[in-house]
């Protein structure tokens, strides 16, 4: 089951909360929406599972539009909303039940899915109590029951692990990433390690725009391009390093740290690496190459670099 | 239709999950069941077999009871944002509308019938007008019917439930007593469509036993712009402004 956006834009008064964007989602994988508070993640997932309307554009699930078809969008998908609203004064069996009754799961079914639900979630513990006396983490589980009790082909997750601790939140990722295996998913979050942890490929949108595409691994190359090292040199004195590393030609730009005595940051020239010279330079003038690490772009320079202005 | 059932179900289930529902017909019984029986121009005082006092006191507490439980019907799901995961279920608007009013109208309809027993009693007192009783009824859910929908109306503009109480109460006020009072100060065409604007009119007739067309109609054409409206404000979200 794909998910087709085409030329969304949706304006709250005069603002452009989304402008104009337009990606796919093919079956089987999932999808990492980033972008920072306001940039139009949550606009756009409340879009697709027909919530709001576009201002202008469409958006495809399946085939089926969310303009001209939005019952039958509605039933290809689980949602499970980034405040994961609940009915707090409903017991959890019986929230699942009316669940699944709106979702059309046929009577003598209900019971089984409901069951299947609520041990897949692990909820076994807590199923007749009342949502509102659970915590955080139970209630986003039961969330998560409901979003996936009528066993859907698209999933849209908005921010699912918000408010989880460690162990959960690895459990959550561990059962979102089982199953994208076979269906399509469409997981929104501001962190970073989530998205690469989970999702095959990565959409940056900020203010309403997207502003990059592809795998983690793919941003990464793109903005990186060149090599940086930091390196520490005992045995001589700083400045005789430091012109001798100036020598070194592949070497662009030297940067020395100011908390450790000899110590650099190296940037090489686009394309060329100054590992083997700065080894043979410290072979050559019998100084010890205590320290050299490549330093790489994490993703949240990535991030901070294409959504800051 | 099924899924508009559903959502009754759950509504009705909600009120009695909340208490609710328990408190609101203890104290309909309760009232109800003073002033036809025990104090003022009761039964017994009046001196006939009949439930006009009954009716009389029903028509007051139910306009009072219905925004006290149409009150947090939208609001509190706006507010909380389970709307949201409502209306992402395979529904439209209109069905949840429906459904929650269904809902309402069934717990009115459960707490008048948990008043049969006094058409019993009365019954064995003396000789009653059927006529008027089997009207009477119909009546109380007619009108309960354009109160809730003027409840459901008032919900779904807020997001406070306290407001959208007052609300209610004060669209139902224009309906229940101003209207009527205007239309006595009045007089010609002026006072003619107050007149027809005013519940009290409409109910009157009906519980002395006629059923005009009329008055079904008024009723029924309040219920269906306040649900129509209602359905609208729900479906605001989706509007480009």
């Amino acid at each position: 089951m794909d998910i087709i956006v085409e030329n969304f834009t949706k304006k709250y008064g005069s603002q452009r909360a989304v402008d104009n964007i337009s990606f796919q989602v093919r079956p089987g994988e999932v999808l990492g929406f980033l972008g920072p508070n306001g940039a139009g993640k949550t606009t756009t997932m409340k879009a697709i599972t027909c919530f709001l309307a576009p201002t202008e554009g469409d958006i495809k699930v399946g085939g089926h539009s969310i303009l001209s078809a939005p019952e039958k969008v509605k039933k290809l998908i689980g949602y499970l909303s980034e405040q994961n609203p609940l009915y707090l004064d409903m017991p959890v069996l019986d929230y699942l039940k009316f669940v699944a009754e709106m979702q059309g799961i046929k009577k003598e079914k209900i019971r089984n899915r409901i069951r299947e639900m609520v041990i897949i979630c692990g909820l076994e513990g807590e199923k007749h109590k009342k949502i509102g006396e659970l915590s955080k983490g139970y209630r986003q589980r039961v969330g998560l029951a409901q979003a996936l009790i009528h066993d859907p082909d698209v999933l849209i997750f908005d921010e699912p692990t918000v408010g989880l601790d460690p162990n959960q939140i690895a459990e959550i990722r561990t059962l979102i990433r089982s199953i994208g295996r076979s269906k399509t998913v469409v997981l929104s979050s501001h962190i970073l390690a989530e998205v690469e942890a989970t999702c095959d490929r990565i959409l940056i949108i900020n203010k309403g725009k997207i502003v990059a595409d592809g795998t983690a691994d793919d941003l990464r190359k793109r903005a990186q391009g060149r090599e940086v090292l930091r390196i520490s040199i005992e045995g001589g004195e700083q400045n005789d390093i430091f012109q001798a590393i100036r020598q070194i030609e592949t070497i662009e730009m030297i940067d020395p740290l100011p908390m450790k005595q000899c110590s650099f940051e190296i940037q090489s020239r686009e394309n060329l690496s100054s590992r083997r010279n700065l080894f043979t330079m410290c072979v050559e003038k019998g100084w010890f190459l205590t320290e050299m690490t490549p330093i790489e772009t994490k993703l949240e320079d990535i991030f901070r670099e294409l959504t800051v202005n | 239709m099924k899924l508009i059932w559903i959502i009754t179900k759950r509504e009705l289930k909600s009120f009695f999950d909340s208490l609710m529902a328990y408190i609101m017909i203890i104290a309909f019984l309760g009232f109800t069941g003073f002033f036809t029986w025990l104090y003022g121009a009761d039964v017994f005082f009046v001196n006939q077999a009949s439930l006009q006092s009954f009716f009389g006191i029903s028509y007051w507490t139910l306009f009072f009871f219905i925004p006290a439980l149409t009150m947090r019907l939208i609001a509190e799901e706006n507010k909380t944002g389970t709307i949201e995961l409502l209306l992402t279920k395979p529904v439209n608007d209109w069905q949840v509308v429906m459904g929650k009013f269904l809902g309402t109208l069934l717990l009115i309809v459960i707490a008048l019938a948990l008043t049969i027993p006094y058409y019993i009693t009365v019954i064995n007192l003396g000789k009653i007008d059927h006529g008027a009783v089997w009207s009477g009824y119909p009546g109380l859910i007619l009108m309960s019917a354009a109160y809730i929908s003027i409840g459901l109306f008032a919900s779904s503009i807020t997001n406070n439930q306290i407001i959208a109480f007052l609300l209610a109460i004060f669209i139902g006020i224009m309906f229940h007593i101003i209207f009527d009072v205007l239309a006595n100060n009045m007089a010609g065409t002026i006072g003619g469509i107050f007149s027809y604007l005013s519940i009290s009119s409409h109910f009157e007739s009906i519980s002395r036993g006629v059923i005009d067309s009329k008055d079904l109609i008024y009723f029924l054409s309040i219920t269906f712009i306040c649900l129509f409206s209602t359905e609208t404000v729900l479906a605001k979200r989706n509007l480009v402004d």
